[in-house]
C-alpha cells in the first residue's frame, strides 16, 4: 500500500499544527463558532447530535495493521471505546472533545492518516473496490489511480470551495462493487481494442434528495491524461454549478440541466485547452505510485484444498469469501453485522483483533467496505479455518455477507443531527426477525439499505430493498423502496406507497420478502424477480 | 415552554440552561420564553456554551421534556447504546424518549 514520502508527511504535519492552533484560538474565544466551523469541517470535525464527531479518511478503504491499531487506540484514549465504519469507507468517532482534536490528528499523522477532506465542499476521500488488488475479475489494481487522484485533489486550491461536496470512485472490473455510477465522478479503468489501458468517465451520479445515475461521458481517456480530464470535469462544474441553491448545487443537477451532451462538449473543450497547459503529472509519478501496490509474495503452490466438514465454517466460507486472483487464496470478509448489532460499529478490541489477524493472515492489509464490513484481502485457503475460528471466538464470524442481515444503515437519529428518523434500531429488528425466521438462506443475495433522512448516507435508493426514515409530524415514519442496485446493473429504487411506523416497516420488509419467495423463478435474486413482475404484486401484498 | 440548549465548547457535551448555569441534564432546564435570544448571545459571548438555540418542550411529571424526538434523543443519548446514555440503568427511559 502507499507510504507517505517526505512531502506527504510534511503536508499532514503542517495541517495538524495549523488546526491545533485554530482549535486553541477557538477555545480562547479568539474565533467565533461561525469563523471556526469551516475550519473544523476542513479537518473532519463535525458538531453532531451528542458531541463533536471526527471523521477520519481511509483512502480507498485501504489500511494496514499499524493504522488499525492506531484507530483502536484513539477509540480508547479519546472516545468511548468504539468507532463506526461508514458507507464512504471511512471511520468516525462520536464522542470527541474539541480540546483533544489536535492530539488526535497528531496521533493519526504518526501512522500516515488524517481527517482532511472528509467534510466540506471539496473533493472527498476517494473510494474504490474493496477487493482491489485481490479480485480475480479485475483488469488491474485501481488503487494507484485512486492514489494519483488523491494526491492531485489534496489541498487543490481551485477545488477547495466547490459548489458542493464532490465524490469520486475508481474501479477496474466490470463488476461494480463501489457504487461507481452513483458518484459525482465514477472512473472505470478499461482496456481498448488496441490493448491499451485507459479510463471511462461517468459523471453526474449521486444519491441524496435527487438520486441520479451517472451517464458515461467518455469511454476512453488515456491514463497519461487521467488527471487532466478529471480536472476538466471539475472546472466545468466549478464554473457552472449552482452556488445559489444548496439543493441544486451537486454536479448531477448541472449535468442533468445542461444535458450530458453539452456538459461533455464543454469538458472536452476545456480538456483540449488544458492539454497545452501541462498540468498532467509526469507518467513516472504514476509509475512510482504503482510500485507501492505491487502484489505481495503469494505462495506459488498454495493449496486449493479446504475442509468444509464443519457446516458453520462451510457456510461462512460460502458467504464471506471472494474469489482471488492468486490460486490458493481468497479475500475474506469480516462482517460487522452481528444479528441485532449496530451495522459498522467495531469496538477497540475488535479493531485490534482484526489488525492482528490481518498481520497473521493477510500480508498486513485490510480494506473497509462501503457496506460497513472489513476485508482481509489476501488469505490462504489453508489459513481460513484458523482465521474463522479466531473471528468466531470474538463474535466476528457472522456468515451473512450480501444477505438480508448484511444491512447498510447510516447512524440515523441516534447520532446524526441531520437525520429525521432512527436507522439502527430498524436494522437491528430486521436482522433479528430474519435470523429468527430462518428465511435468510432462502432469500439469498438481498441488499437492504436504510437511511435516516433524504441525504441517503445509507444508500436507500440503491437497495434491492431500501428504507427511508422521515419525520411525520414529529413521529418517525419509514418509506419502503424496492428495485435499487448500486452494482453494474445500477438502478434507482422506487417507493412502494405510504410509509410505516417502526414495527410496521419490519413487517413490510418481511411481506416484500415473502412475495419474492412466492413469485421467484429458478436462479432469480430478489432484484431479478422485482424487475420481472414489477411493483404491483408487492403493493398488493403490502397495502391490499 | 421554551428551553435553551447548546454544546459545551471544550467537550461538545449537550448542555441545558438552568437559569444561572449550564447542566448536562435536561430536567434542570428552565423556561426561557421571550429571553432566549438575549441569554444565548450573552452565554455564547462568554464561551460558556457553543451554538445555543431554543427548543419547544412540555412539562412531563414535573420536569421539562423536549417536544421533538430528536431533542429527546439529544438530551439522553443514543437509544441503541443505553450504556452510553445519561441514565444507563433507568429501565423506563425508552418510553421517555419514544
Amino acid at each position: 500500500m502507499y507510504l507517505y514520502d517526505q512531502y506527504d508527511q510534511a503536508m499532514v504535519d503542517a495541517r495538524v499544527a495549523e488546526f491545533r492552533d485554530q482549535a486553541q484560538r477557538r477555545l480562547e474565544g479568539k474565533l467565533t463558532e461561525d469563523q471556526f466551523k469551516p475550519l473544523r469541517l476542513m479537518n473532519g470535525l463535525y458538531l453532531q447530535l451528542h458531541a463533536y464527531m471526527l471523521r477520519v479518511a481511509i483512502p480507498y478503504g485501504t489500511l494496514n495493521s499499524r493504522q488499525m491499531h492506531a484507530l483502536a487506540d484513539i477509540a480508547d484514549k479519546y472516545d468511548r471505546g468504539y468507532g463506526h465504519f461508514t458507507t464512504r469507507q471511512n471511520i468516525q468517532y462520536n464522542w470527541i472533545k474539541l480540546e483533544d482534536a489536535g492530539d488526535i490528528l497528531a496521533d493519526l499523522a504518526e501512522v500516515e492518516m488524517h481527517a482532511i477532506q472528509t467534510s466540506g465542499n471539496c473533493i472527498r476521500n476517494i473510494s474504490s473496490d474493496h477487493f482491489a488488488g485481490a479480485a480475480a475479475d479485475e483488469l488491474v489494481d485501481p488503487r494507484p489511480y485512486a492514489e494519483l487522484l488523491r494526491q492531485w485533489s489534496s489541498f487543490h486550491p481551485e477545488f477547495s470551495y466547490l459548489p458542493r461536496k464532490f465524490k469520486i470512485a475508481v474501479i477496474a472490473s466490470d463488476t461494480d462493487r463501489a457504487a461507481m455510477r452513483l458518484h459525482d465522478i465514477g472512473i472505470q479503468i478499461v482496456r481498448n481494442d488496441a490493448g491499451e489501458l485507459g479510463a471511462a468517465f461517468y459523471v453526474g451520479g449521486g444519491m441524496g434528495r435527487t438520486p441520479m445515475i451517472a451517464p458515461c461521458i467518455k469511454e476512453f481517456v488515456p491514463l497519461d491524461r487521467l488527471v487532466t480530464y478529471a480536472e476538466a470535469c471539475l472546472r466545468v462544474y466549478n464554473r457552472h454549478g449552482r452556488r445559489d441553491n444548496k439543493y441544486k448545487a451537486r454536479i448531477k443537477i448541472l449535468v442533468h440541466e445542461m444535458g450530458a451532451e453539452e456538459y461533455t462538449r464543454q469538458v472536452d473543450a476545456e480538456f483540449e485547452h488544458m492539454l497545452s497547459q501541462g498540468i498532467e503529472p509526469p507518467y513516472a509519478e504514476l509509475e512510482r505510485i504503482r510500485t507501492f501496490f505491487e502484489d505481495p509474495l503469494f505462495e506459488e503452490d498454495a493449496s486449493a484444498d479446504i475442509d468444509r466438514s464443519d457446516p458453520d465454517f462451510a457456510l461462512w466460507v460460502a458467504r464471506n469469501t471472494h474469489a482471488h486472483k492468486a490460486a490458493g487464496y481468497v479475500s475474506a470478509v469480516i462482517s460487522l453485522k452481528p444479528v441485532g448489532g449496530i451495522p459498522g460499529d467495531a469496538t477497540s478490541e475488535q479493531m485490534r483483533l482484526m489488525a492482528d489477524l490481518a498481520k497473521d493472515y493477510s500480508f498486513d492489509e485490510m480494506r473497509v467496505m462501503h457496506t460497513q464490513n472489513i476485508v482481509l484481502p489476501h488469505v490462504r485457503l489453508a489459513d481460513l479455518h484458523a482465521l474463522w475460528t479466531a473471528l468466531e471466538e470474538a463474535g466476528l464470524g457472522s456468515p451473512n455477507l450480501d444477505t438480508i442481515e448484511d444491512i447498510i444503515a447510516c447512524p440515523g437519529l441516534d447520532y446524526c443531527s441531520l437525520a429525521n428518523a432512527r436507522s439502527i434500531p430498524v436494522a437491528q429488528k430486521i436482522s433479528e426477525r430474519f435470523a429468527a425466521s430462518g428465511k435468510t438462506e432462502a432469500l439469498g443475495k438481498l441488499k437492504l439499505k436504510i437511511s435516516g433522512c433524504i441525504n441517503a448516507c445509507g444508500h436507500h435508493h440503491a437497495g434491492h430493498i431500501g428504507i427511508l426514515g422521515v419525520d411525520k409530524k414529529g413521529v418517525e415514519n419509514y418509506q419502503l423502496l424496492l428495485g435499487g442496485s448500486e452494482a453494474e446493473d445500477v438502478s434507482l429504487a422506487k417507493i412502494t406507497g405510504p410509509g410505516f411506523d417502526e414495527a410496521g416497516i419490519v413487517d413490510a420488509v418481511e411481506t416484500a420478502a415473502d412475495v419474492y419467495l412466492r413469485e421467484r423463478e429458478e436462479g432469480e435474486r430478489f432484484l431479478d424477480t422485482y424487475r420481472r413482475i414489477g411493483m404491483a404484486p408487492f403493493k398488493e401484498a403490502l397495502y391490499g | 415552554m421554551r428551553i435553551l440548549t447548546g454544546n459545551d465548547l471544550k467537550s461538545g457535551s449537550v448542555t441545558w440552561w438552568t437559569g444561572s448555569d449550564w447542566s448536562l441534564h435536561v430536567e434542570d432546564a428552565v423556561d426561557v420564553a421571550g429571553s432566549e435570544d438575549e441569554i444565548a448571545r450573552r452565554e455564547e459571548a462568554s464561551r460558556r456554551v457553543n451554538a445555543p438555540y431554543a427548543i419547544d418542550a412540555e412539562m412531563h411529571e414535573g420536569r421539562p421534556r423536549p417536544s421533538h424526538i430528536k431533542d429527546r434523543i439529544r438530551a439522553l443519548g443514543p437509544t441503541v447504546r443505553p450504556d452510553l446514555t445519561l441514565k444507563p440503568t433507568d429501565p423506563d427511559i425508552g418510553t421517555w424518549v419514544i
